[in-house]
């Protein structure tokens, strides 16, 4: 806790394993509320597995995940439903419904877990698709959008439940420069204009010194390092110290 | 063979669930429909045709063994008979397990591939519920109705081969086709694909829901979507004539 606000996310000695193969191993970290945190680190060590711990698409093995106070690892039902309301989710490929609209896909969670009539509905989808620069596309089909505009749907899809965490993995990769920086904007926005905890998963550095509060290190399962982008950059871990240096 | 007795156990339980939910709320009304212009509407064409052609050539079959007896009278019945009771529901369950399986199960492997089912999940929708109740309750309501329309243009195809052969006109051939006909021929074999219906849709969706291969899984699901609901429909279809038998022992002819 760095700001006097509580955690947002907090992780205590958090394992998880695929059969044989550790991902993570005994991870403890916590963000507070309305900072933005960016996990880097090397492929398969285990960033997306963190965010999908999050939002408990993925049980851990050992440990404990608090969201607002809230322990996930065990919840079920209802009660998971309520605490992945407060989380957005921006998947790497976006992962928006292929057999609906851009407009549908925004307004698929609204019908079904808000009492918002048609109109509100339209009105919301709308001024989101504005704020990511797509209300000229919402009839289109995800198969008709370029890789950066679907990003900014999925983000637009993330956003449209007005989230207090937003998760989002590699919001930038396979991106070129100019359409990252939009999507960097979109997020840094996100967070000044509505207090938004961010934890964004990239291999961006460029992007994680623009958007990060607070830096999150994974290497073979194992947190190495983790603080500001200064403090990470002279960390006395020599991969952390490479990462951060790496493509400036 | 213990892993086989694992997954029947595993899809048992998936339909189980299927079932249970498929009373929960919310209903799924409009997902329901969808799948139902999907399952039922897009298959029509394939049943009706197949039907066709099977009462054409099924009357050319039986004819000339039948007018050899001096029995050709009997033909419209026979072809009646055959349809409704066996060939309609096990042919019409077959053909949607190839061309409804398979895509249910491809389409939800694909789902699960690219995070489709992560995505709903994390949007507090329960994905089990939105995307496999609707198309199990589909496939069960949608199976009775095409076999029905299997039934009626086998009897139309045959028709048409009769009178093509005969010149048998279209009431005397109804008249004839349902002469021996009772209720118990009709109701127990059409309802009984229902319970097609619903093996169809568990065991695809279960293929294509539960899949954690990638892309590859896609393929593999669909495959052995049609593979075992083919299975358990030939299977099944044993099963339940016993027991059709044993509840209406009036249609055991």
């Amino acid at each position: 806790m760095t700001n006097g606000h509580p955690p947002a996310v907090a992780f205590d000695r958090v394992s998880k394993s695929f059969g044989a193969k550790q991902i993570l191993s005994d991870v403890s970290w916590s963000i507070p509320e309305g900072e933005a945190a960016c996990i880097l680190g090397r492929s398969g060590t285990g960033k997306s597995v963190t965010l999908k711990l999050i939002i408990a698409l993925l049980k851990p093995d050992q440990g404990s995940i608090r969201i607002d106070q809230d322990e996930v690892s065990h919840l079920e039902g209802p009660r998971l439903s309520t605490v992945r309301r407060k989380i957005g989710y921006l998947f790497q490929d976006a992962a928006l419904f292929d057999s609906l609209t851009v407009y549908e896909n925004l307004a698929l969670p609204l019908m079904r877990l808000t009492q918002k009539s048609r109109g509100e509905i339209d009105d919301l989808v709308d001024r989101v698709l504005g704020q990511v620069g797509l209300a000229g596309d919402k009839a289109k089909m995800p198969s008709e959008l370029s890789g950066g505009m679907r990003k900014r749907a999925g983000l637009a899809r993330a956003l449209v439940l007005e989230p207090k965490i937003l998760l989002a993995d590699e919001p930038s990769s396979g991106l070129d420069r100019i359409t990252a920086s939009e999507i960097d904007e979109l997020l840094l926005r996100q967070k000044a204009e509505h207090k938004t905890t961010l934890i964004v998963v990239t291999h961006d550095v460029h992007g994680a010194r623009r958007v990060a509060d607070r830096v999150l290190v994974l290497d073979r399962g194992r947190l190495i390092a983790q603080g500001t982008v200064a403090e990470v950059e002279h960390s006395e871990n020599e991969v952390a110290r490479k990462l951060m240096g790496s493509n400036q | 063979m213990t892993n086989v007795f694992e997954l029947a156990g595993k899809v048992s339980l998936f339909g189980l669930r299927a079932a249970v939910d498929s009373f929960r709320r919310p209903f799924e009304g409009e997902q329901i429909v969808s799948q139902l212009a999907e399952i039922g509407s897009k298959s029509l064409p394939l049943v009706i045709a197949c039907g066709f052609a099977l009462g054409a050539v099924m009357t050319l079959h039986t004819r000339s063994t039948l007018v050899m007896f001096g029995a050709a009278s009997i033909i419209p019945a026979v072809q009646a008979l055959a349809f409704f009771l066996e060939i309609g529901p096990l042919v019409t369950g077959l053909l949607v397990a190839g061309r409804v399986g398979s895509g249910i199960g491809a389409v939800l492997a694909d789902m699960r591939a690219t995070e489709q089912i992560d995505g709903i999940e994390s949007l507090s929708i329960d994905s089990f519920k939105f995307l496999v109740v609707p198309r199990i309750v589909a496939c069960t309501l949608a199976l009775p109705l095409l076999t029905l329309f299997m039934d009626f243009s086998g009897l139309a195809g045959g028709f048409l081969s009769e009178f093509a052969a005969s010149r048998l006109s279209l009431q005397l051939y109804i008249s004839q086709a349902f002469s021996t006909f009772q209720w118990a021929n009709f109701w127990p074999p059409t309802l009984k694909t229902c319970v097609f219906g619903f093996v169809i849709g568990t065991i695809s969706s279960f293929f294509g829901y539960t899949t954690n291969e990638g892309a590859q899984g896609v393929g593999k699901a669909a495959t052995s979507s049609v593979v075992a609901s083919s299975l358990m429909i030939i299977l099944l279809d044993v099963l339940l004539i016993k027991l059709i038998f044993f509840i209406f022992p009036e249609g055991a002819l």
